[in-house]
């Protein structure tokens, strides 16, 4: 644990939209009672003016910074989130909440239907970014907040920081969309599927019906390897793994690994299957797949309800979500007069850059979020 | 060089107090910050330089990472009171395309350029045989970011052929402004422009 660390946190939960108010969803299915996993750190100040929402990437949680008692790892935006980091918890009250469809303390297939006591499965309603954002502002509101200083995200989670501007534009001040777009093109609609492929024709999927049987973590960790190579950029696989052999002089002529890279992906597959659940990769998956911001009218005309400032952020080598969707993204906003600063950061991670070039982001969020305070108090 | 206090000065004079600037190839946001500082304008600033943008954000500026060859597309008519393009027209790849849509976008434009026919440069086209080094131009021929290379004079030129009024203009030597011939005397011309 650095001396920076924002220490040992736990995970809460919030329970609402029981019967009979459940909340209706895209699909016009209902969803309820829902429970949401969150995490906040720092406090609250006394005009409630300081708090920021994070949102989770596909698979992560509501563990955002700190350390689980006994953890080996910290949250998984630790390095940006702690006292005197980007956002800095020593002025900033910071909560980050599982989204729903998840499988981290949140509703979602594998929860228990409350209707039938078993867990849901396939009857899990599909729910897509807009429900994710709703479910999130009735936490929001629970925690007694009206309007949030920052919503803040990198891929999924910058969608969803989107989405909110734009369904509650007068509950945001500003909006930081790392490594994000505004809808899935045909290449990353066709990247998920074959993931959902994978999952879905393991034997052991059983349309999704496989809880307390054998889970099917072959079709569940091929879905990872491919995922993970969309993350990385060719650059930094071959700097990574190169040709490298693994555990052996020459090829071996046959079927086993021989290259680092091959063992690299097999690791992360299995280590995947152990925290993650295959049926929360379908649901998460297809609600980034059914995002669309421009969708019923053109991107611009999205963005005239919006009111924040925004702070958008691309990487170079991010052939996932690469940087000409969120120049596209920012001329919209542009078009709307409204507040926007962007970045393309050169960088060879690829989508993962934005976990790992900390320090690039460190020294564009602070000071927005510095600035947007100062604007927000002289109002 | 094009960043003395007395550039930044001549081209606040021209700036109404509280007014909306759009700087073009705003480096690391030193003029934006003054106008905001002390003349109360709203500014935000595109600049292709990613260090740069850096130290904008660091200053607590909007700005936008991009190329301002393409980018003006991204506002409507007459968006801003002052568009400026301050030692960065010179570098665009299409200038007469740029300053067209900064006169669309802004009610007045403000442009700064190097003069390439001052005496120093003159005597050493003439006498030396050498492309001019200078103080304003102090690149050697193979490592310039400068793509155009033109005078007072010229640009004086370029606005009459476009119809575009000279409402200001103002020659500066070495912190010091140049009344007298200044496309003879003056190391940088600064333009206020309207159409």
């Amino acid at each position: 644990m650095d001396e920076n660390s924002i220490g040992i946190v736990e995970t809460k939960t919030y329970t609402f939209c029981g019967s009979p108010n459940e909340l209706v969803l895209n699909s016009g299915e209902k969803l309820g009672p829902i429970t949401l996993a969150y995490e906040t750190y720092g406090k609250l100040n006394g005009d409630k003016s300081n708090a920021i929402l994070v949102f989770h990437a596909l698979t992560g949680d509501a563990h955002a910074a700190g350390w689980h008692e006994g953890a080996k790892k910290a949250g998984w935006w630790d390095s940006m989130i702690g006292p005197g980091k980007s956002f800095d918890t020593n002025q900033y009250f910071v909560i980050c909440a599982n989204v729903i469809g998840s499988c981290k303390g949140s509703s979602g297939p594998a929860s228990t239907n409350p209707k039938t006591g078993k867990p849901y499965g396939l009857s899990f309603p599909v729910v897509t970014i807009e429900d994710m954002v709703v479910s999130q502002k009735h936490l929001v509101n629970h925690l007694g907040i009206d309007k949030l200083l920052c919503v803040a995200g990198g891929s999924m989670g910058g969608l969803l920081a989107l989405k909110w501007s734009v369904l509650y534009p007068d509950s945001v001040a500003c909006v930081i969309g790392v490594a994000t777009n505004y809808r899935h093109t045909a290449q990353q609609i066709a990247l998920h599927e074959v993931s959902r492929q994978a999952i879905m024709s393991d034997p052991d999927w059983q349309e999704g019906d496989y809880y307390g049987k054998s889970i099917p973590a072959r079709g569940l960790a091929l879905s990872r390897m491919i995922g993970h190579i969309t993350y990385m950029s060719e650059k930094s696989m071959e700097e990574r793994f190169g040709r490298k052999l693994i555990g052996k002089e020459k090829l071996g002529f046959d079927f086993t690994h021989d290259f680092e890279v091959e063992s690299y992906l097999k690791y992360r597959g299995t280590s995947f299957v152990q925290r993650f659940d295959a049926n929360s990769y379908l649901y998460l998956s297809k609600a980034l797949d059914y995002c669309d911001l421009s969708e019923g009218g053109g991107l611009v005309n999205v963005f005239s309800k919006a009111k924040a400032s925004f702070l958008i952020i691309s990487f170079s080598s991010d052939w996932l979500y690469p940087p000409y969707q969120s120049k596209q993204l920012v001329k919209a906003i542009k078009a709307n007069d409204l507040d926007v600063s962007n970045i393309e950061i050169e960088s060879s991670y690829g989508h993962d850059s934005f976990l790992v070039e900390v320090d690039d982001q460190a020294k564009l969020i602070a000071p927005f979020l510095k600035r947007i305070t100062k604007e927000t108090n002289n109002v | 060089m094009s960043n003395t206090p007395l550039t930044f000065k001549i081209i606040s004079d021209m700036v109404k107090d509280k007014s909306r600037v759009l700087d073009l190839g705003c480096g690391d946001g030193g003029l934006l910050s003054l106008l905001i500082e002390t003349k109360g304008c709203r500014g935000t600033g595109i600049e292709i330089d990613e260090k740069a943008i850096y130290q904008c954000v660091e200053k607590g500026l909007t700005v936008s990472h991009g190329d301002i060859d393409s980018d003006l597309s991204d506002f409507s008519d007459k968006r801003f009171d002052y568009v400026i393009l301050n030692e960065s027209l010179q570098q665009v790849l299409h200038p007469r395309q740029v300053i067209l849509e900064a006169l669309r976008v802004g009610k007045q434009v403000i442009v700064g350029i190097p003069n390439f026919c001052q005496l120093s440069s003159r005597i050493q086209l003439f006498f030396g045989g050498r492309a001019p080094i200078t103080q304003e131009l102090p690149d050697q021929w193979y490592n310039t970011p400068n793509l155009r290379f033109l005078s007072i004079k010229d640009f004086r030129a370029f606005c009459e052929e476009h119809n575009i009024k000279i409402l200001r203009e103002t020659g500066v030597s070495k912190n010091k402004i140049v009344r007298f011939r200044p496309n003879l005397f003056a190391h940088e011309g600064l333009f206020l422009l309207e159409k």
